[in-house]
């Protein structure tokens, strides 16, 4: 992992839009997120929060505007150029993407095995720790079809967490999930984000998760940030909608 | 239009990463029993009973005395040049082309292909490069050993039916079957296992929607694929005339 140099940006986002067909779904979005920060994004369903995190690795190209990661402009990169950054920029899905064809183990070893030159031996002892960060020790031979949900979420984190990035990507890491299970994925990945030193980007609709992962929290609205600042700013804020958002008061929301 | 460009971009992308090293030669082989041995049993059964219709059809259509002594000739040529090649990437192309197609869209749709590429790893090389080189080797494969099938399902029939002695059925067949009959059959299956690879992995890699969207992206693969066998067919057909 570089050394984390203090105060400058791990990533920088300017005027980034997106569009399906005719609906925008970023519309502009500037955003700044510093080294070792863990931020939120908060939006409804459909408010293009997964969007706006699929452009911090790469996977999807904007319209419009520019994503750069430690000084490189990412809409610049073709496929292959985005390979070197995608090492350092690991990502949670929403489902853990598990793939089903294969072991736990050979799931957790896969960044391994096809991005460092370590041998099987080095490989199965990193794998071990991994998984016993997230608690699963043990589980090594099972295939993610035998895993319950929060499982299967663990095992895609320690699979994130393989190749020591320096920023995670999580898309949605609590859906689906009953609320002791979020609880526990939730301390689990400001743990691991703590002791690892990472950078956390965190889309959610899940306010406790939220709370408790969040250094600062954006809120995403009709493509645009309706609010972003510290959880301290946000539990004052004036924005009515965003108020009502965490307030979870559905007929405020829908007036406005 | 939008698919002809997408299929023949992928059809590019996956043979330049199929000549690029590492050779991933496990997960070949894996892809090798998955697409050809067990479609064994499939292609037999096509290929025997397509042997056997041959040559009952040759005598009941063609009574005249003589003829049934060159039914080893129909049977062996059609099965080589046109029925063999054809049938089997019909059958076992539907077979596995819809299987490539089911695989890769559940991938798709539960984000495992862009899990693949969020971890540095390029879903061409490591999903469609190890069925493209299973399906290259196999279809023509149990093509060569379907021809054989079927010519035995005719030799089966001219024994049974129109009491031939196997040695004549036998001659017949050695005398009239060439090596550019084979090379003609065997060839054109090339060419089908790269459609079918390509078509079924496409459609796989392109599937949205949930369940319905991977059901929907597997019938396609099934009709796209059994269309282009057909009417290349035509086009292979015309051109190993002239090459053989």
């Amino acid at each position: 992992m570089a050394a984390p140099a203090v105060g400058e940006p791990i990533f920088r986002v300017d005027g980034l839009r997106k569009s399906y067909g005719p609906k925008v779904v970023l519309g502009g979005i500037d955003l700044t997120v510093e080294r070792g920060e863990s931020l939120v994004v908060l939006g409804r369903s459909g408010s293009g929060k997964s969007v706006l995190l699929r452009q911090l690795n790469g996977l999807e190209k904007p319209d419009a505007g520019r994503v750069v990661f430690d000084g490189i402009d990412l809409t610049l990169l073709d496929e292959r150029e985005l390979y070197p950054v995608r090492r350092r920029v690991a990502m949670l899905f929403q489902g853990g993407a598990l793939f089903d064809s294969m072991t736990v183990f050979d799931n957790v070893a896969f960044p391994l095995r096809e991005h460092s030159d370590i041998d099987e031996e080095a490989v199965a002892e990193s794998v071990r720790r991994k998984l016993d960060l997230v608690g699963l020790a043990g589980t090594e031979e099972k295939m993610p079809a035998d895993l319950s949900g929060g499982m299967k979420k663990r095992v895609a984190l320690a699979r994130s967490l393989a190749l020591d990035p320096e920023v995670v990507l999580f898309d949605e890491p609590t859906t689906g999930l009953d609320p002791m299970t979020s609880a526990s994925i939730a301390a689990l990945i400001r743990s691991s984000q703590k002791n690892l030193g990472a950078t956390a980007v965190i889309v959610t609709h899940d306010l406790a998760l939220a709370r408790h992962a969040g250094d600062r929290v954006a809120f995403l609205h009709d493509g645009r940030f309706r609010f972003l600042g510290t959880w301290e700013e946000a539990d004052g804020t004036a924005d009515e909608y965003f108020a009502a958002f965490l307030a979870g008061r559905e007929e405020e929301a829908v007036v406005a | 239009m939008v698919l002809a460009g997408g299929l023949s971009l992928l059809g590019w992308r996956a043979l330049l990463a199929t000549l690029r090293p590492p050779y991933e030669v496990r997960s070949w082989l894996v892809e090798a029993e998955q697409i050809g041995v067990r479609s064994l049993g499939v292609a037999g059964i096509t290929t025997v009973f397509t042997g056997m219709v041959l040559a009952l059809q040759t005598a009941y259509s063609l009574p005249a005395i003589g003829v049934k002594y060159y039914i080893g000739t129909v049977v062996s040529k059609s099965l080589t040049r046109e029925l063999g090649p054809v049938l089997i990437a019909l059958i076992v192309g539907g077979r596995i082309g819809s299987g490539m197609t089911a695989e890769l869209g559940t991938m798709k749709v539960t984000e495992q292909i862009d899990a693949l590429r969020s971890m540095a790893a390029d879903p061409v090389k490591k999903l469609v490069v190890p069925k493209l080189v299973a399906t290259l080797v196999m279809l023509p494969a149990l093509t060569i050993l379907g021809d054989l099938l079927g010519i035995l399902g005719g030799l089966l029939v001219a024994i049974v039916q129109l009491s031939l002695t196997p040695g004549l059925f036998i001659n017949d067949v050695l005398s009239a079957l060439t090596l550019s009959d084979i090379f003609s059959g065997v060839g054109k299956s090339f060419f089908f296992a790269f459609f079918i690879t390509v078509i079924g992995c496409y459609n796989g890699l392109h599937a949205r929607g949930g369940a319905d969207g991977v059901g929907r992206a597997t019938t396609n693969t099934v009709v796209q694929a059994a269309i282009l066998v057909l009417v290349s067919d035509f086009f292979l057909t015309k051109l190993f005339y002239t090459v053989f």
